[in-house]
């Protein structure tokens, strides 16, 4: 009786408390910076965004949009959407997921109109734009699918990076001693969980702070590949640097969807690893949040004194999680020597770990979120890299800050509530 | 972490004698294992450089036949590129110039900067933060420091105080970012400075391809700084050894004055042991986030401005090279206290002066010098593997383990 008595008015207090303003504030601010720059400052002439290449089976015409109408039409739906945003929360206390979904969507499509808009030549190909955006979200998926496994566990995994470099090495000395690419892909992925054991190990073992284990083996994966890089890979037989010449992995194209335009290319004409992204992505949203194998990981992470008192070995469950992270990630790392680029460089992940992080929590430790946001992030890297040369209205270097300062704006609520696994970075002691 | 161990157990076991009780804390506290740490890093170093030695691998192939010249060829490898490291790091009879041969002052300089981010990092980590985003505040220190530095003109002494106010105002700005969200939103600190870091990065190049670009320059760096507003040669033009060492010993004391002395330092040390519980001691928890992370930040801007400032001159974005990430690995070594620290830097400073002359000498990349850093740092925050490989018992510390 006084259990039910004590509960009902502190949720009550609850749900005033969640009633937050950041998000309104920010739809408020950016539908501002929507008609201010899209609307009143957008530029004159048309933007051609072309979408069939010439090879093409079904040839698509280009999609013209004129600059200033369109930016006055996003301008106007970004301030609508805003309104409703601020009603919504007004009145029910919460935004519907549809009103912030809608209005990312208005805003991303409003912006890229503007810059293409902005820029001289005033077109672009949105195959090459995606298809090389899948250059860097490819290995970011990898990179947030092995954060997303870990975290969900209860161990932060900020060794991503270190993941992924291992991973790229691995692959390119394996792949050029055998000759072999598949043996390169396994090689990478043993690598990778190997960098996971020693998380593992000492962030679950010996109990040591789980953020200084990752920091720490990141050093210690670029010391070591630079180290053996300088050794081994430039070390010439015969005159060739035999040991830096991996044996590369064969694009597969699927025969029907790789002709669909924009998609086609950009996810039906990949080499093994990208198939491997797109089933991955789906496997672990599906196993994660539909599964009991699912449901032990998220009790782990979660409440993990709650999961030991129901038979659940916490520790196990995480050691596990985070070697299959590890796996998962090193092949991530082998997609840079086996299908990106010929061959290993010093630090050549760049710190992309550190975005797939970023990815990991903009897209809420979700699997299909994490992809997502990875190929938003890709996608602005890669418009960063066209643009250096176009001329733009925005300066390249603002579209790399993107993905930071997104992540920033959403760890601090600003952009929906980003909520990490309860347990997330806690190590369990029994007992 | 003596301190924090007073506070927490105020009856130390009285059976003991003083005396013995030191020797124990020596032979099996945490000095003897940051010794040890150090000792197994360097063998595992050394076994690195014996493996990829190709003098080793041609020797090995006739092990079994005359297992004495794999030996041999093991001991002169590893001993080439550590003597080498040893030699570039303090004293070099071989080198060609006196110059060169006083590794020693390369050491000073290159830790300057470490001993300034490193107490960055210390003292939010006593505070219970964790600054990964020392790397993002040196870059912002060293340009606000720089764009006094090259950009304005102002009098000898005055102008250099000024780079350095403006330098720890930078950071301070960065810093204290990562240190407001975390009070207002409870953003996580970690992210938001790994977040930073690579904004700081964006923001610097962008600046220094359009405000800050040296004119008639087409690469983004930026012009010289000005002489007045540099800091002085310590040991005149042949040695690179500046007032910034000086300025890094001050901010030992001060840090160190900070943390055990003042009442600032014990609320951060009382939010740093139990948030909740300085909370309930009527301490403004939130406020001690924002205000450690400023400081924290002014701190590692410092870092920036010893670079700027002192060895570098010039702005680039690539100014905090990796002194960022070293500087946690300090923290870490020198056991999150001020001193500590500043050996610590001492000795990653011997190994960044004495691993570029094993480079050039030994033909030993200077890569391993990451490798064996990151490994003393594993090793110290694993006291119990350490314990295991020496057969070390612990100390026994009643109360302790909570």
């Amino acid at each position: 009786m006084s259990v039910t008595a004590n509960i009902k008015p502190s949720k009550a207090v609850d749900r005033v408390a969640i009633r937050s303003w950041k998000n309104p504030i920010l739809l408020g601010v950016l539908a501002l910076f929507a008609v201010v720059v899209f609307a009143l400052l957008g530029p004159s002439g048309d933007a051609t965004f072309r979408i069939s290449q010439d090879s093409d089976v079904w040839q698509v015409p280009n999609l013209v949009l004129p600059t200033k109408v369109f930016g006055i039409v996003v301008a106007l739906l970004c301030v609508g959407l805003a309104v409703t945003a601020y009603r919504q929360m007004k009145q029910e206390g919460r935004i519907a997921k549809w009103v912030t979904m809608a209005f990312a969507v208005v805003f991303v499509v409003g912006l890229l109109v503007w810059i293409i808009g902005g820029t001289k030549t005033q077109n672009i190909t949105l195959v090459g734009l995606f298809t090389g955006a899948m250059l860097i979200t490819t290995p970011l998926v990898f990179g947030s699918l092995s954060g997303v496994l870990c975290e969900r566990s209860g161990v932060v995994n900020i060794a991503i990076e270190g993941q992924l470099l291992a991973g790229a090495f691995t692959a390119a000395l394996v792949a050029s001693i055998t000759q072999n690419a598949f043996a390169g892909l396994l090689a990478a992925a043993v690598a990778g969980m190997l960098v996971s054991f020693l998380l593992a190990a000492f962030s679950i073992k010996y109990v040591v702070n789980q953020i200084i284990v990752g920091v720490v083996l990141n050093v210690l994966v670029s010391g070591l590949t630079g180290f053996l890089f300088e050794k081994i890979m430039k070390t010439k037989v015969d005159g060739v640097t035999i040991y830096n010449q991996p044996v590369h992995l064969p694009d597969l194209p699927i025969p029907f969807l790789s002709e669909i335009p924009i998609l086609g290319p950009m996810l039906f004409r990949q080499s093994i690893i990208g198939y491997l992204m797109l089933i991955l992505v789906a496997a672990i949203w599906f196993g994660l949040f539909r599964t009991r194998w699912g449901l032990r990981i998220r009790a782990v992470g979660e409440h993990p004194k709650a999961a030991d008192t129901v038979g659940i070995n916490v520790n196990r469950t995480r050691f596990l999680n985070v070697l299959a992270g590890g796996a998962i990630a090193g092949v991530g790392g082998a997609y840079f020597t086996l299908v990106a680029v010929s061959s290993f460089s010093k630090d050549m992940t760049g710190g992309l770990g550190f975005i797939a992080l970023a990815a990991l929590i903009f897209g809420r430790w979700n699997p299909i979120g994490a992809a997502l946001a990875a190929l938003l992030f890709g996608v602005a890297g890669n418009l960063q890299s066209i643009l250096s040369l176009a001329g733009t209205p925005i300066d390249g270097q603002f579209l790399a800050m993107l993905p930071y300062a997104l992540t920033i704006l959403a760890v601090s609520g600003f952009v929906g509530k980003s909520r990490a696994p309860a347990a997330d970075g806690e190590p369990y002691i029994k007992g | 972490m003596s301190e924090t161990q007073t506070v927490k157990e105020p009856t130390p076991p009285a059976k003991e004698s003083q005396g013995s009780q030191v020797f124990r804390e020596i032979m099996s506290g945490s000095a003897m294992i940051s010794v040890l740490a150090v000792f197994v890093a360097l063998v595992i170093g050394g076994i690195l450089i014996a493996v990829t030695d190709p003098r080793v691998s041609a020797s090995s192939g006739y092990f079994f036949a005359d297992p004495g010249a794999t030996l041999s060829a093991v001991w002169s490898a590893v001993s080439e590129a550590y003597g080498a490291l040893w030699r570039g790091a303090t004293y070099d009879p071989t080198a060609r110039t006196w110059q060169g041969q006083l590794g020693i002052f390369e050491t000073l300089t290159f830790a300057t900067p470490l001993i300034l981010s490193g107490l960055a990092v210390t003292l939010a980590f006593r505070a219970g933060l964790f600054n990964i985003g020392a790397q993002g505040q040196i870059l912002l220190g060293a340009t606000f420091a720089g764009i006094i530095g090259f950009q304005m003109q102002l009098p000898p002494v005055i102008h250099l105080l000024a780079v350095i106010l403006a330098g720890a105002i930078g950071g301070a700005i960065w810093g204290g970012i990562a240190g407001f969200l975390k009070a207002r939103t409870g953003a996580h600190e970690v992210i938001v400075t790994i977040m930073l870091n690579y904004i700081a990065v964006s923001l610097v190049l962008y600046l220094l391809k359009n405000q800050l670009k040296a004119p008639g320059s087409t690469n983004p760096i930026s012009a010289q700084m000005h002489d007045t507003a540099l800091f002085p040669l310590l040991l005149g033009p042949n040695f690179r050894l500046n007032a910034g060492f000086i300025l890094a010993i001050l901010a030992v004391i001060v840090v160190a004055w900070l943390l055990n002395r003042s009442t600032l330092g014990f609320e951060y040390r009382a939010i740093g042991a139990n948030p909740k519980a300085a909370r309930t001691a009527g301490m403004l928890v939130s406020r001690g986030y924002t205000t450690v992370m400023l400081i924290s930040g002014a701190l590692a801007g410092l870092a920036g401005v010893a670079q700027i400032a002192g060895t570098e001159k010039t702005l680039d974005s690539d100014i905090a090279g990796s002194i960022g990430f070293d500087a946690i690995t300090v923290a870490l070594l020198g056991r999150s206290k001020p001193w500590g620290t500043f050996f610590a830097a001492l000795l990653f400073g011997a190994f960044k002066a004495g691993g570029t002359s094993m480079a050039v000498n030994a033909d030993v990349s200077i890569d391993i010098v990451a490798v064996v850093q990151s490994l003393i740092v594993l090793f110290i925050a694993a006291p119990p593997l350490i314990r295991s490989i020496f057969r070390i018992k612990a100390v026994r510390r009643e109360g302790a383990s909570a």
